[in-house]
């Protein structure tokens, strides 16, 4: 008996046979875009149709952000996506997930192809990457001899890493043959081997241009290189199989030419800082010699036999002191010296008597001195009254008593001698005086 | 350039620096050290600042022997 299915257990069948089919998994159409709708959410509908048919599409609101173009009705594309249906209908769809123009499109589609097929194989894998050597000694190009990509890159080279050589595989880049050309200038710098690292590429052009590095032969000779490559392929945004492929992705030749090779400015700068680390270890190396030299040399003299003996004789000297404190000798150094210090005393004692007989004896003088003045003054007393007694006897008291007093040239006469016959003389009375003549002269003893 | 690397001498100055800054070293190892690194660090410098980039074309004449030739960038426009 035929099982009986419900629509949605039809649906569902339908929709599961659809989901698990391959080529309904991901498929790619061509068609022309009509009814195309962009709904509030983002999300887009349309129906893709040809000559004889039609089918509708939906376009998620992420895949539709992922559009590199505006789609609009009559526009030929070619959509990648998987068939599936709607249950609430019953209408099969296709669920975009890509969508391109056509034209474009066709190369678009074969790089997605090989870009798959080349992921299976493993091509992509990042276990498959060689390392990057930090500084080549070598660097090979394989791009066009003309143009700016390789003078660009040989220009970056030079001012970065000038150490490094660079050997050029001049190769042809675009249109027929270009491919098959790249790949045999990768082949002959592995065969020659002296490189280090591949610099692999050319300048920017349209997607055509750029084609060889989207072909197979390319692709496989950059995986087979036993040297590491570097892909420089045109600009920016331009993403080719050469990229995916290649050990290290350069968005473009000169970006490539930076990876290459280490820049020798930041190489200064670590020299620089090595010598100043070097000069400094040194420095500080010869500081912690000298002063554990110094501390060696402290604690060397510490333990000098010099230093033993000086301190063995201070202990000598020690031992000796007591030793002589014993002696004979000592005994009579010191009886000398109490002999000494009596002798000593006995001078301050002696001094101090003759001091105190020199103190009596000053007294002694000063008592004198006393009784003289005494005697001085006893004397002048006498010498009064004796004054008083010449007085009594002066000549004028003399006069009085009929005396007179004879002078010549009013000096007194005492000697008859001193007169002349005829020389006039004044005698003074007791009251007045007279003229006289001298007549006759007796010369004669004292009256 | 010489048969050492720019690299391995780079690696042994920076080795000499390390083991000096360890300061275990005795004292005439020490200056040996240092005069060595000393060399190294002006033959290093000088490789950098006075290193002339050498480029050259390989090619494949008719007999399909390859020759190695200076490559002048400059006559290119």
């Amino acid at each position: 008996m035929s099982t009986i299915y419900s629509v949605t257990q039809l649906n569902t069948a339908i929709r599961d046979l659809l989901e698990t089919s391959p080529p309904f998994r991901n498929i790619f159409v061509q068609g022309e875009i009509s009814n195309f709708k962009r709904h509030s959410s983002g999300h887009c509908y349309l129906s893709l149709k040809d000559a004889d048919g039609a089918i509708n599409a939906v376009l998620f609101r992420s895949d539709a952000m992922r559009l590199k173009f505006q789609p609009e009705n009559g526009m030929q594309v070619i959509a990648r996506g998987r068939v599936s249906m709607f249950p609430k209908t019953g209408a099969v769809q296709l669920y975009i997930a890509e969508m391109m123009p056509q034209g474009a499109g066709a190369l678009q589609i074969a790089f997605e192809q090989l870009k798959k097929k080349l992921e299976a194989e493993g091509l992509f894998a990042e276990s498959a990457k060689q390392p990057i050597p930090s500084m080549p000694r070598r660097v090979a190009l394989v791009t066009s001899p003309t143009g700016a990509a390789v003078r660009d890159m040989i220009r970056i080279l030079g001012r970065r890493w000038p150490l490094a050589s660079v050997v050029l595989f001049p190769a042809q880049v675009q249109g027929a043959g270009a491919a098959e050309s790249i790949a045999r200038a990768i082949a002959l710098a592995n065969a020659l081997s002296d490189a280090d690292v591949i610099l692999c590429g050319r300048g920017g052009g349209s997607m055509e241009d750029l084609w060889a590095f989207n072909e197979e032969v390319t692709a496989r000779a950059i995986y087979e290189s036993a040297l590491p490559v570097i892909s420089a392929v045109g600009h920016e945004p331009d993403v080719t199989i050469a990229d995916f492929v290649a050990d290290l992705r350069a968005p473009t030749p000169s970006g490539a030419a930076e990876l290459a090779v280490p820049d020798r400015a930041v190489f200064l700068d670590t020299l620089r800082k090595n010598e100043g680390r070097l000069a400094f270890a040194m420095e500080d190396r010869l500081v912690t010699c000298g002063e554990t030299l110094f501390e060696w040399e402290a604690r060397l003299k510490e333990r000098s036999p010099i230093r033993l003996i000086a301190e063995r004789r201070l202990l000598l000297d020690g031992v000796i002191e007591r030793l002589e404190n014993r002696s004979p000798r000592h005994t009579i150094a010191e009886m000398r010296g109490v002999l000494a210090a009596t002798k000593q005393h006995l001078t301050l004692a002696a001094g101090q008597q003759v001091r105190r007989d020199r103190q009596r004896l000053t007294l002694s003088a000063q008592r004198l001195g006393g009784a003289a003045t005494a005697r001085i003054h006893g004397a002048r007393l006498r010498f009064s009254h004796t004054v008083a007694t010449l007085d009594a006897l002066s000549p004028l008291q003399v006069l009085a008593r009929g005396y007179a007093v004879v002078r010549a040239e009013k000096k007194a006469v005492v000697d008859a001698a001193a007169l002349s016959v005829g020389d006039t003389i004044n005698i003074q009375f007791h009251r007045g005086a007279a003229d006289c003549r001298v007549t006759n002269i007796k010369k004669g003893r004292k009256a | 350039m010489a048969e050492k690397t720019f690299e391995s001498q780079m690696e042994r100055l920076e080795e000499i620096v390390r083991t000096l800054e360890k300061g275990e070293t005795p004292l005439e190892e020490s200056i040996k050290l240092f005069s060595e690194g000393t060399k190294l660090s002006a033959t290093l410098d000088k490789l950098l600042n006075q290193a002339e980039q050498k480029v050259t074309v390989l090619t494949e004449n008719e007999q399909g022997e390859l020759t190695e030739e200076p490559f002048d960038t400059e006559g290119e426009a």
